[in-house]
């Protein structure tokens, strides 16, 4: 281990390409590549790095980057790729075909506000777009976590019992580009976290297999759901794996849902990134005053950790989630699938959305303290409440 | 080494085998064919990379496959990127055989222009055959920037007023090691070129003249008739390009006139049809390319 100062972007591009080295034993590692603001240090990292049994194709598109890193996936090779915002949905009918084509990739998202207008700030907008397309999804909250989740996330997606692609995020700038003192593991660890990946239906020279010709309905219906039995068998590998992690590096990678103070709350604030450092802050200062208020970090978001999350919350009554992301027409995603979570489970939960930090905006300890103070005075749930807009007349009549 | 080892040429198996739903008359059902006659005397193996085109269809349905070598579905545009990452992890581990790409002219004229030219940039060690039929066969029958002028499509219901896109000059421009013509009615020019493909690394591109009796409304006994007036006539030259700069000229157009290619289609009007200004485009063309040998030989 050898501690650095060093930014998201960094840990990210070590992750990537450790593990890639890992699998020199194998078949390698084969990758497409392709530049946007803010993950390109990444791609650079990797373009970079010295494999020892690997090529880095640096393609024309987005879409054509994750066609490179399925085609070698498809081979049985390590891969991966980086992207963000409107790359990512430039790529977004590649990163489908990598889900449904259960292609173990690895792809580090910095989370970027979709355009136009053109804003190269934080929004989560950009991989929750993606969030149905069969890849697990984890939202980082530093850098150490960013390189942690990344290695962890080849070792669930490459699990037989798993064999889905994987996505790890992290917020533009606040850690893409913010160093700070990372725990970097010597790639002899990685190799021993990481073992030779042998996909099971992976292109064989000898076996004249067709993958991905036409199906009848029956034949794919088997096939979402087998999809949807790897993504429940995720939090009990999830598990696995970060126990591994921690044999291997000597460090706790995480759990897929991290809790401050949920055991007696009554009030519980669900955030996800970033935004869990300043709300956690908070939390703390209030507890030492006596108020009975938790905090849920939403790590992993697919597959959605619905049992962990009602664990989590038995004691509340109120929930009020932070979501840096607005899907049009409804509210907060995070928002969405938490009130699912406690549907016919838990119908007296008030669970208020707060729409906060979107496009890029600071969420600061007086924003969540406001949150704190709106969802303290509700008796019942409102539509979403959005955080950082002055009053203002209404502008379309 | 058994006769199962990662490489081995195949005994028993064909590329496309029988049963598959090509329609009668099917260029590409020809070429297929052709292309595994090549494999086979060249004692290669290969892969296939299939964008959406009629190609995939040819698989039928899961779990059978009508294509008797390791093949993959890409999305549109993306054939030569995906082939490209499984050209790299073949070369990684010194395995042999042929990465080829399999893609309709939709794929390769329009959507998946921008793709095949950034692969061709790269020079991937990958072949990359264009089975031209001039229009979206898949989707029933629409123009593509590949069909010719005068030609009605689906979406050109009073004929294409646009002329063809000269997709082998755009290839040569990006100056790979090889780009060819191809014509099922010529096998021993088809083969040489194959073989010719397979001994050259890096990008290699070849275009074949695909017939398509649906979409063309003619008869499928004359597929091979029509594409054979096509090479005699000049309107497909077929001729070969070293390094986008060094030309030769296989066959040799005989004088006959086109007038009888596009009587045959019932995609053109006779009375639309300006044969007298197709005339004078293919002598034009065959004088450039003439020019272009003259200039440069293959067989300097």
């Amino acid at each position: 281990m050898t501690l650095q100062v060093i930014t998201g972007n960094h840990a990210a591009g070590y992750a990537l390409s450790t593990a890639g080295e890992a699998n020199r034993t194998a078949r390698g590692v084969a990758c497409g590549i392709y530049p946007i603001t803010p993950q390109t240090e990444i791609v650079e990292y990797v373009a970079r790095f010295p494999f020892s049994k690997g090529h880095v194709v640096p393609v024309e598109s987005e879409h054509s980057a994750m066609a490179v890193s399925i085609g070698a996936s498809a081979n049985g090779a390590r891969a991966f790729t980086a992207s963000s915002a409107n790359g990512l949905a430039y790529m977004a009918e590649n990163i489908m075909v990598a889900g449904y084509y259960r292609l173990p990739i690895v792809m580090v998202a910095v989370n970027r506000t979709l355009g136009p207008p053109w804003n190269i700030w934080a929004d989560q907008g950009d991989t929750l777009m993606l969030r149905d397309f069969a890849w697990l999804q984890f939202y980082c909250e530093t850098n150490q976590e960013v390189l942690d989740t990344t290695l962890l996330a080849f070792k669930l997606a490459e699990d037989r019992r798993i064999l889905l692609p994987a996505m790890t995020c992290m917020d533009a700038f606040i850690v893409s580009h913010t160093q700070t003192e990372t725990d970097l593991p010597e790639q002899e660890a990685v190799d021993r976290y990481l073992p030779d990946l042998d996909l099971p239906h992976r292109m064989h020279p000898d076996e004249a297999r067709t993958l991905g010709g036409l199906t009848w309905p029956h034949e794919e219906l088997s096939m979402r759901l087998e999809i949807d039995e790897a993504m429940k068998r995720v939090p009990s590998v999830y598990e696995e794996c970060r126990q591994g992690f921690t044999e291997v590096f000597g460090r706790d990678p995480g759990d897929m849902i991290q809790t401050f103070g949920t055991e007696d709350a009554e009030v519980i604030l669900i955030v996800s990134g970033t935004m869990a450092t300043t709300a956690r802050e908070v939390v703390r200062q209030r507890r030492a005053d006596g108020e009975k208020i938790g905090l849920v970090k939403l790590k992993m978001f697919r597959p959605f950790p619905e049992a962990a999350l009602r664990g989590a919350c038995q004691s509340a009554t109120k929930l009020a989630v932070l979501d840096r992301n607005y899907a049009a027409g409804t509210g907060g995603v995070f928002w969405q699938d938490t009130r699912a979570t406690f549907h016919g489970h838990r119908d007296d939960m008030l669970v208020q959305n707060y729409l906060t930090g979107l496009c890029g905006g600071d969420v600061t300890p007086s924003v969540i303290d406001d949150i704190v103070a709106d969802i303290g005075g509700r008796s019942e749930v409102g539509d979403p409440v959005w955080i950082g807009v002055d009053a203002r007349e209404e502008t379309i009549q | 080494m058994n006769a199962t080892a990662p490489g081995t040429p195949r005994t028993d198996d064909c590329l496309l085998r029988p049963g598959n739903t090509n329609c009668g008359g099917c260029g590409m059902s020809i070429g297929l064919t052709m292309l595994d006659r090549a494999l086979t005397e060249a004692g290669q193996s290969c892969s296939l990379v299939i964008p959406a085109c009629c190609g995939i269809v040819t698989a039928g349905a899961f779990p059978t496959t009508s294509y008797g070598v390791p093949t993959i579905a890409t999305t549109f545009a993306s054939s030569p990127a995906v082939a490209s990452g499984v050209a790299a992890i073949r070369d990684l581990n010194d395995e042999p055989g042929q990465v080829i790409c399999w893609a309709g002219d939709g794929g390769t004229y329009d959507i998946g222009l921008g793709t095949l030219s950034a692969a061709a940039e790269r020079n991937e060690n990958i072949i990359y055959i264009c089975y031209d039929n001039e229009i979206y066969g898949n989707t029933g029958g629409q123009r593509s920037s590949a069909t010719p002028a005068g030609a009605r499509t689906s979406t050109t219901p009073w004929g294409k007023s646009e002329r063809k896109k000269d997709v082998m000059s755009i290839m040569a421009a990006h100056r790979i090691p090889y780009a060819a013509t191809l014509s099922v009615a010529h096998p021993e020019d088809f083969a040489r070129k194959m073989s010719t493909a397979f001994s050259i690394k890096g990008m290699r591109f070849l275009l074949l003249h695909s017939p398509c009796p649906t979409g063309w409304k003619s008869e499928p006994e004359d597929s091979v008739l029509l594409v054979r007036l096509a090479v005699a006539s000049g309107l497909f030259p077929l001729y070969e390009v070293f390094d986008g700069i060094a030309y030769r000229i296989n066959v040799e157009p005989d004088e006959t006139d086109p007038a009888e290619y596009f009587h045959r289609q019932r995609r053109f009007a006779d009375d639309e049809i300006n044969l007298d200004g197709i005339r004078q485009f293919c002598s034009n063309r065959m004088q450039r390319l003439r020019a272009l040998a003259k200039q440069q030989s293959a067989d300097a």
